[in-house]
């Protein structure tokens, strides 16, 4: 019995990467769950939404290291991030005014949005495809740990490492920074207000006088800003490659529909229950259980509930349960 | 101020406003009676663009303003409030009152980084204004009280505030009084003649409750089946042997007698 190297490796090889790989997730559902809220449909295009601004995000960082510029221990990828941004944003706006205003008009059923979105998401896709290729991209610089599993292990005297890599880090710093914002917004300025009010009850929000098209401007931005922190994050603490990305499009629809979709507090939950559910059920407790229990007791296989290959299948899974038995999600959503 | 001109609309073959014609006088309190599914309601809904019209065409001082979005009409100056009270349940009621006011600075990512004090000066404005139509309303107790906690009657009167919040020029009112206790009906009623008359609203009342109709408009229009059948002074009206056919059609006969 060993608890504290128990412990150890759990925090190493479970609770930091799922953490990190939540609020990954968390970023990228509330982008979602914001499209559901006000435009009511579900955006398909997320996901490439997320490839885009991280592929525009690449660009801004490779210039920048051209020019000679670093963040010092930091990823220079934090430093284009407001190029990023702006380009994303430009590209979403540019796609509502030219393909989601004219549906809007028309006052189209929202099946027939998720559609829309289903082909701006293939033409996304190719354009990020033309503009950086299909390879995989690394672009994570500055220091890689804040620190390492043998200056864990000589400090500690355990064992068992335990690192913490500075994207990590950064990951989960920007998350809560991003989301406290988020929420500041919504909750306190008039924007924001008149968002929620737009989502509450639509028909009143018009007669209101909200104008429509502010409201739908500002949710865009919003999208744009948080699809592409959440993807250069992801794609800093992994690596960054297209398929990926439109993979991603599960598990982050599964975190706001277990969340609630439309229901940004949903969201963030939804993002960490999904992260910590595919971690939990793909990693190998081999170790973990070996710390646990004496020796003769210690597992021969590697304790793996499911292949990491077949990762994808937790979130499908989960999306099915909660669609079966929970269709508004942990917090009262909209779906259902 | 509005000219409705053989407007039609359709749910499917069902013909619920079938070639309405009528005419709503600036400055006047018009009354719009009828039984229950005679498209009153539809006819509003029409008029302030949240429904497409079948055909016919709706004017606003001589402007064609049929099919404009809800909140274009708005910045004309054309109100409404809702039978089944909308509000949004999430704020508070005061909250939902100060969500009125159209281009307000806030409402621009702009001016929520660069212009903080603008918006901030006028948001006390706004939220000043909310206060008095709140004490106006008598309901400054519920001010701070989540919108979707409460009650229906007070969900009507939060309505009327919506349409107290800006200078409008003309105000349908759907039902404002359903569901209200006599002394808040009366309350809303010299609310409406207020606003008529120090602040030139016009208004179009849908109203069941006949004293109530009879105490605040002229002229009442009476429409069944999706048709206008009559128009004149309350009297008039409730004379008009179309008017008492109809109602007693519907088996509303008494409603009508116990009113005469
Ligand atoms: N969205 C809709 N789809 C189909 N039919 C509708 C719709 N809205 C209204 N109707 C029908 O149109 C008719 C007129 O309805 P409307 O609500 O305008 O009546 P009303 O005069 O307001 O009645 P009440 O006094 O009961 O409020 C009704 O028969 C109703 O069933
Ligand atoms: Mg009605």
């Amino acid at each position: 019995m060993d608890i504290l190297n128990a412990i150890v490796a759990f925090t190493n090889f479970v609770f930091i990467p799922a953490t990190a790989y939540g609020a990954q997730l968390a970023l990228g559902a509330l982008g979602a769950t914001l499209v559901y809220g006000i435009l009511r449909f579900s955006n398909f295009a997320q996901g490439d939404t997320m490839a885009f601004g991280t592929m525009a995000t690449i660009y801004g960082t490779w210039g920048l290291q051209a020019m000679g510029v670093s963040f010092g221990p930091l990823p220079t990828a934090l430093l284009a991030l407001p190029f990023g941004i702006l380009v994303t944003v430009g590209l979403l706006l540019a796609t509502d005014f030219s393909v989601y205003r004219f549906y809007r008009k028309q006052k189209v059923a929202p099946t027939i949005l998720v559609i829309v979105s289903l082909g701006v998401m293939f033409v996304m896709n190719g354009i990020t495809r033309i503009m950086i290729g299909v390879e995989e991209q690394n672009f994570t610089d500055g220091e890689r740990f804040v620190f390492t599993a043998r200056e864990f292990k000589e400090w500690s005297g355990l064992n068992e490492g335990m690192a913490l890599k500075t994207t990590q880090a950064v990951t989960i710093v920007t998350a809560v920074l991003v989301v406290a914002w988020l929420f500041w917004f919504l909750q306190k300025t008039r924007t924001g207000k008149s968002m929620r009010a737009f989502s509450d009850n639509e028909d009143l929000a018009l007669l209101s006088g909200i104008n429509p098209n502010h409201v739908v401007r500002v949710t865009w931005i919003l999208v744009a800003i948080l699809a592409t922190i959440a993807g250069v994050l992801y794609g800093l603490d992994k690596s960054f490659k297209p398929f990926t990305y439109f993979q991603l499009l599960l598990p982050i629809f599964a975190a706001a529909v277990v969340g609630g979709l439309g229901n940004p507090l949903g969201a963030i939950a939804g993002g960490f229950v999904v992260a910590y559910s595919e971690v939990f059920v793909t990693y190998a407790w081999k170790k973990v259980i070996g710390y646990l229990v004496p020796a003769d007791m210690a597992p021969d296989g590697l304790v793996q509930l499911m292949s990491t290959d077949y990762k994808l299948a937790v979130s499908f899974i989960i999306l099915i349960i909660v669609l079966l038995f929970m269709p508004t999600g942990l917090f009262k959503g909209k779906s259902g | 101020m509005i000219s409705v001109q053989n407007l039609h609309k359709k749910f499917g073959a069902f013909h619920a406003v079938d070639g309405a014609t009528l005419e709503i006088a600036t400055g006047s309190i018009t009354g719009l009676i009828g039984p229950n599914g005679a498209g009153k309601t539809t006819l509003f809904n029409v008029i302030a663009g949240r429904l497409p019209a079948s055909c016919g065409k709706v004017l606003m001082a001589g402007e064609d303003i049929t099919g404009l979005p809800p909140h274009e009409l708005f910045h004309k100056g054309l109100l409404r409030t809702f039978q089944i009270a909308h509000e949004f349940g999430s704020m508070t009621v005061r909250e939902n009152l100060m969500m009125v006011p159209e281009n307000q600075a806030g409402e621009t990512l702009w001016n929520t980084w660069f212009g903080r004090g603008r918006v901030a000066e006028e948001e006390r404005r706004i939220r000043d204004k909310a206060d008095e139509v709140l004490e106006f309303l008598t309901i400054t107790h519920l001010a701070d009280e989540k919108a979707s906690n409460i009650s229906g009657g007070q969900k009507k009167l939060l309505e009327l505030g919506r349409t107290m919040m800006v200078d409008a020029k003309i105000v349908f009112l759907d039902e404002v009084g359903a569901g209200v206790n006599r002394t808040l009906l009366n309350t809303i009623g010299d609310a409406i003649v207020r606003l008529n008359k120090e602040r030139g609203y016009t208004f179009c009342v849908i109203e069941h409750d006949m004293d109530f109709i009879a105490r605040l408009c002229d002229p009442v229009i009476c429409m069944a089946e999706g048709k206008v059948l009559a128009q004149g002074t309350v009297d008039e009206v409730k004379n008009d042997e179309r008017v008492i056919e109809a109602y007693l059609g519907t088996g509303l006969k008494n409603k009508v007698k116990s009113n005469a």
